[in-house]
């Protein structure tokens, strides 16, 4: 970690593909060891820049450097990674154990040392004991671990990882998200993970690089991506349930920060910033919304609410919330919770005088109470 | 209880055979019955008026294995079958990885290979007929600008089963490399990229992940190939007729010939119980040997 050039090093790479996806001018540094995540919707073009940087797909434009070596057009055997796919990509007529060495048997390996790396990745991955199995015969898990032991069998500084968890039921996920994070920083190896589900990036990387139409939206770790999202794409993309984005001039003018023009703005809250009260009081002053429906979750309560203008806005309420549709409500939220991104890019803009809004004050200091009067 | 169990276990016993009947009717029909009526009819010996058949035993296989023809066409069927099966097969699976490949005009290069066995069997003698024509023909025209002299490529037992196997092979490989294409689409494009990574060429990929999952359908293009080694008749009919001298005649067309030229069908009977059983004896160690090493999904 001490070296300071980036691992992975890709400069304006291009690669369109005739259907219209793939990446545009795309310029990334990664860092030695880290576990960078490639987030974004279907079609983004993260898959792309994956396979981009294996050198499955070659680059129209640009370069991209491995471990300070150009690579832009060496084969993807000669760029010392591994790389786990979607499918597992299993050989379905070879044995656990014959998957797991396939590549050393390839590159020649002496016999000796084939034994005791396959018996190193067996171990770390748990599948001892199941070396003569055919993948069919394997759980989904259980194929996931094998796709895992043959991408560390070799012992390449880097893995590459195509949505690798997309396959498997919810439970296994949540297990296998710690275990694949684990290996990670137990071996030190560098990982470049693809995934569309913004849960597993938040929860697994040190950096989240967030891509939209073949760009990079924002980079940054998890809590810059959840509290400073840069677009609001980001905002929207990031968080369960995701951030509310209205445009500004559905709300009332003395909301909008000073110097901010209501017509081409847009308003973001997260659900759990925004407060709603039924107090009288209030909705004189709070912005009025009806609820439209609540989604009980234990630990807490997603309340749905309609505002005239708007796609409508989430608010997340701890515990237990009973709320019925057709409820007048009044919203209000902390001067800081509040994203604003302008009309045209959706870039983040910042106020240049915090706390001008009006409701300030008043939404500070009562929120507890405005929730435990539902 | 227990009772209830019986039944409705001799219930579904009954469901099975009934399920099974309108095929086993069928088979018993077309296949069971003129399988066992054959051999039945070849241990009699031929009837005419003045003698009537009798029983004769294994007498009409000794006699076949005394007659110097069934050397001549039992030699050339496995040449024929040696040299067609493997040649054809092979074609097919280089022309399926090239139609397969990212080509231009690729649906073209499909459709090319594909023709000769959309043509009839008589139609494509035919063609080839012309090809072989000594002088005239295609094939001499090419040899004679290079100052050949003309061959009469059927008409001289030398050549005349050559023809004939090119003629096959260039008929069943469109057909069998659709197959090949068949089961290289079912095979998922990660499994050569994850073979890329690895380290495995193009050559390493074919032999190590390519060649065994196509495992079943090689058997499935074998077993034709074998049967149709032993079914071959139509293209002999117009191309050659068995001669010159026997040099090209097949299994198949002699039984005809002596069942309905010389209409000594005892004797066919018992020709046609011996390919039934040389193929029922491939058949069991082609399960026994390569079955257990072939992968199926």
């Amino acid at each position: 970690m001490t070296d300071q050039s980036p691992f992975i090093r890709i400069t304006s790479v291009s690669r369109v593909f005739n259907g219209g996806n793939g990446v545009h001018d795309l310029s990334l540094d990664i860092p030695r060891g880290s576990f960078v995540v490639l987030l974004g919707p279907s079609g983004c073009g993260k898959s792309t820049t994956l396979r981009l940087i294996a050198g499955l797909e070659t680059a129209d434009q640009g370069s991209i450097a491995i471990d300070g070596k150009d690579v832009t057009s060496t084969p993807p055997s000669k760029r010392g990674l591994s790389m786990v796919f979607q499918s597992y990509a299993l050989f379905p007529h070879l044995s656990v154990a014959e998957n797991i060495v396939f590549g050393l048997k390839v590159r020649k390996t002496k016999k000796d040392e084939i034994k005791t790396r396959l018996e190193d990745a067996l171990r770390v991955t748990g599948l001892e004991g199941y070396e003569d199995r055919k993948p069919a015969q394997l759980s989904g898990g259980q194929r996931q671990r094998v796709a895992l032991a043959r991408a560390i069998v070799a012992g390449h500084p880097l893995c590459l990882m195509d949505e690798p968890l997309s396959n498997l039921d919810a439970k296994l996920r949540h297990a296998v998200r710690k275990d694949i994070r684990d290996l990670q920083q137990r071996l030190g190896i560098t990982v470049v993970y693809v995934t569309h589900d913004q849960t597993e990036a938040m929860s697994m990387a040190d950096i989240v690089i967030l891509m939209k139409d073949g760009r990079i939206e924002q980079v940054g770790d998890p809590a810059d991506l959840y509290l400073k999202p840069a677009t609001a794409f980001a905002a929207g993309f990031v968080g369960s349930p995701p951030m509310t984005l209205i445009p500004a001039n559905a709300l009332p003018a003395n909301v909008i920060p000073g110097g901010f023009d209501a017509n081409t703005l847009t308003f973001g809250i997260r659900p759990e910033d925004l407060v709603l009260s039924t107090d009288p009081k209030a909705i004189k002053t709070g912005i009025p919304a009806t609820v439209t429906g609540s989604e009980f979750l234990g630990a807490e309560t997603f309340v749905f609410v309609a505002i005239p203008g708007t796609e409508g806005a989430t608010g997340r309420l701890p515990g237990r919330v009973e709320i019925s549709p057709g409820t007048e409500v009044s919203l209000s939220w902390a001067g800081a919770a509040a994203h604003w991104f302008d009309g045209e890019g959706g870039h983040r803009l910042t106020p240049t005088v915090p706390g001008t809004s009006a409701q300030d004050t008043k939404i500070t200091s009562q929120p507890d109470t405005a929730t435990s009067t539902l | 209880m227990n009772e209830m169990a019986r039944l409705q276990k001799r219930r579904l016993a009954l469901y099975g055979w009934m399920l099974a009947a309108p095929a086993l009717a069928l088979m018993s029909l077309f296949a069971f019955y003129p399988a066992i009526a054959t051999f039945w009819h070849s241990l009699f010996t031929r009837g005419t008026s003045r003698r009537p058949s009798v029983f004769a035993g294994f007498e009409n296989y000794g006699d076949l294995f005394a007659d110097p023809t069934f050397w001549t066409v039992a030699t050339n069927n496995l040449i024929y079958a040696g040299v067609t099966i493997p040649v054809s097969i092979m074609f097919a699976l280089v022309m399926a990885l090239w139609a397969n490949a990212h080509i231009p005009a690729r649906s073209f290069v499909r459709s090319a290979y594909f023709t000769p066995t959309i043509l009839p069997m008589i139609a494509a003698a035919n063609l080839w007929l012309f090809f072989y024509t000594p002088d005239l023909g295609v094939i001499d025209q090419i040899t004679g600008f290079f100052g050949a002299s003309p061959t009469n490529w059927l008409g001289q037992p030398e050549t005349a089963l050559a023809s004939v196997i090119i003629v096959t092979i260039w008929k069943e490989a469109g057909f069998f490399m659709i197959f090949y294409l068949a089961a290289l689409q079912t095979i998922p494009p990660d499994l050569r990229e994850a073979a890329r990574i690895e380290g495995a060429g193009r050559w390493t990929y074919t032999r190590r992940v390519l060649l065994p999952l196509l495992m079943p359908t090689t058997i499935f293009v074998f077993v034709n190939a074998m049967i149709n080694s032993v079914k071959l008749i139509d293209h002999l009919f117009i191309l050659t007729k068995g001669g010159p001298n026997n040099a090209s005649k097949l299994i198949l067309y002699w039984v005809w010939e002596m069942a309905f030229a010389y209409f000594d069908s005892p004797h066919a009977a018992a020709m046609t119980i011996l390919v039934l059983l040389a193929l029922g004896l491939v058949a069991v160690a082609q399960f026994r040997l390569v079955e257990k090493r072939t992968h199926y999904r």
